[in-house]
């Protein structure tokens, strides 16, 4: 018995020496909104395989988790959809962080129905009163006879948030909105929904939903960029200080044009044309 | 030796002693630690405001946190899988002891306890995934991810809770009062309902209570199919959001100490509440159960 113990604490005492051989190579460790995450994940890869010293670490967990982790010297790079709020740099400013942002791609979002559903524009008046209860059934719309079901996003995501400023200008999303947990669960309930409503992120549309335009515009990469899209965002990474370092590499990486914005645009976001 | 093994004997029974110790405390320290990060959000808004308001808005200018919708969401919740659940589970658990031969019943009860290790996010998906469209094609509901989808789902959960301990109380009735029973010429029906299922009341009560408690507080199943809607029901086929899924869903944007995060371990309070209710009186049950002679 005390021999096995003694067998036992070698062993943990060899665990706990040798563990930090195996993470000599610099670390950056990323986290925030699952809306950057994709395209963090996709240029990750190649930046890992083309820096073989340097491992990301890269998590999802929404962006006010995000910068709240930044704030607290858990991550180098906090990934939020959304700029930092004041008191966000309040927070920091007291554990001596200085967040700094840097937008990466422009991501927007696009109003999605069912693909059986005869609507195919709409206006972002219609949208916000469709989205506060105003407007319930399909037929005022131009649509079929049916209840209007709205899929929205969850109260904190930064993609409501987005939604909320930019179409709803102040006025409440109805209650009987069906909240979802992510861009993939909206997609998921209105792709199975004829009279469903929802909006997502442009990196997951797919064909098992079909996207409206909106003020007559319609939504693709070309009137996002030119800023003629009515609900457009830029994508941030936020670090502490500016870049230096490992950190500004991968930065430098993920701009550039044939790199990091050729992993954008194969994610389904709209590269950045720097200014 | 015989002094060494007293002391030994007394040294284990310490260290148990501090083991158990120990659970109990974490328990405690969680309770306190749940209690005071939901109590300050009172410092800023009244009860009544807290528990009967309808609007849950917490990012707004300035934040709405009315919970009403979402105890009822998940009293409703509770409800419907508890009546799916009870009648599954006390019919199956009938039919085992009763009816069934004695291999099927080896056979079925693990099987049937087995369904409990489904878990609970393979659950939320299959509801999402096949019963959502089946519900909104036959039924022609507006949206599948509703009340009953959810109150389905957490059935499908509870019934195995359920059945197995309605299963050991109908089990433990004396084979003497059937056979009492069957002698004074009852048939085997009446055997069964009028002095089978009532001499093993206090036990099925347990059980529905378990199931019930476990409807309540289970969280990936209503955050998937509930729908998510913070309106108060109007049919069983209305989208919901329970305590639970709002929790889960919220909790990780919430700003750290902030009034929404208060909030939202407010609604866990309330949440605790609930299935310490439950459990009680499940337990009151279990003991009455125990008093009575055989």
């Amino acid at each position: 018995m005390r021999r096995l113990l003694f067998a036992l604490l070698l062993f943990v005492v060899a665990g706990i020496s040798f563990a930090p051989a195996a993470t000599a190579a610099e670390e950056i460790v990323i986290t925030g909104s699952t809306t950057v995450l994709p395209v963090m994940q996709k240029a990750g890869e190649a930046f890992m395989a083309a820096n073989p010293n340097i491992s990301l670490a890269i998590s999802g967990g929404g962006s006010g988790n995000g910068v709240k982790a930044l704030n607290e010297g858990l991550c180098h790079i906090a990934m939020s959809p959304r700029d930092i709020k004041s008191s966000e740099v309040a927070q920091g400013k007291a554990n001596g962080v200085n967040p700094v942002r840097t937008a990466v791609a422009v991501d927007a979002l696009v109003p999605v129905v069912h693909p059986e559903n005869p609507v195919k524009a709409l206006s972002t008046a219609q949208l916000r009163d469709m989205y506060a209860g105003k407007i319930v059934n399909w037929k005022e719309v131009g649509g079929a006879d049916g209840k209007i079901v709205l899929v929205s996003r969850d109260t904190s995501s930064g993609t409501f948030e987005t939604w909320e400023t930019m179409i709803m200008n102040r006025e409440k999303i109805s209650p009987a909105a069906l909240l979802q947990a992510s861009n993939g669960a909206v997609v998921q309930s209105v792709a199975k929904n004829k009279r469903a409503i929802g909006y997502i992120g442009f990196g997951y549309l797919n064909n098992s939903i079909k996207k409206l335009d909106v003020d007559g515009i319609a939504a693709t990469p070309a009137t996002a960029l030119a800023g003629q899209w009515p609900i457009a965002r830029e994508l941030y990474l936020f670090t502490n200080g500016e870049p230096a370092g490992a950190v500004k590499k991968l930065v430098t990486y993920l701009l550039d044009p044939q790199k990091g914005q050729k992993a954008v645009a194969e994610t389904g976001y709209i590269p950045l044309l720097r200014k | 030796m015989n002094a060494g093994f007293a002391r030994k004997e007394t040294y284990i029974r310490r260290v148990l002693a501090g083991i158990a110790g120990c659970s109990l405390l974490f328990l405690a320290l969680i309770m306190l630690f749940l209690f005071m990060e939901g109590l300050p959000v009172f410092k800023s808004l009244a009860p009544l405001d807290f528990f009967f308001g309808m609007g849950w808005y917490p990012t707004l200018e300035p934040p709405e946190f009315g919970i009403f919708p979402l105890i009822a969401g998940s009293v409703a919740v509770t409800l419907v899988s508890g009546v799916l659940a009870i009648l599954l589970g006390v019919m199956t658990a009938v039919w085992l002891t009763e009816i069934a031969p004695s291999p099927v019943r080896r056979i079925c009860k693990p099987l049937i306890e087995l369904l409990a290790a489904l878990p609970s996010v393979v659950v939320g998906f299959f509801g999402m995934v096949v019963i959502a469209p089946l519900l909104q094609e036959y039924l022609d509901v507006d949206t599948g991810l509703n009340l009953f989808n959810a109150g389905l789902m957490l059935a499908f959960m509870s019934v195995p809770i359920v059945c197995s301990v309605a299963e050991d109380a109908l089990y433990a009735v004396p084979v003497t009062l059937r056979e009492a029973s069957l002698a004074l010429g009852a048939t085997r029906w009446e055997t069964t309902i009028r002095v089978v299922v009532p001499a093993a009341f206090s036990g099925i009560g347990t059980a529905c209570m378990l199931g019930m408690s476990r409807s309540i507080g289970e969280t990936m199943v209503v955050l998937m199919v509930a729908g998510g809607a913070g309106i108060l029901p109007a049919s069983i086929f209305d989208p919901v959001r329970p305590m639970p899924a709002a929790i889960a869903a919220e909790m990780a944007e919430a700003p750290f100490r902030g009034e929404h995060y208060h909030a939202l371990f407010a609604i866990g309070m309330v949440l605790f509440l609930f299935t310490l209710l439950f459990n009680t009186i499940a337990q009151r049950i279990a003991e009455k159960n125990r008093q009575s002679p055989d």
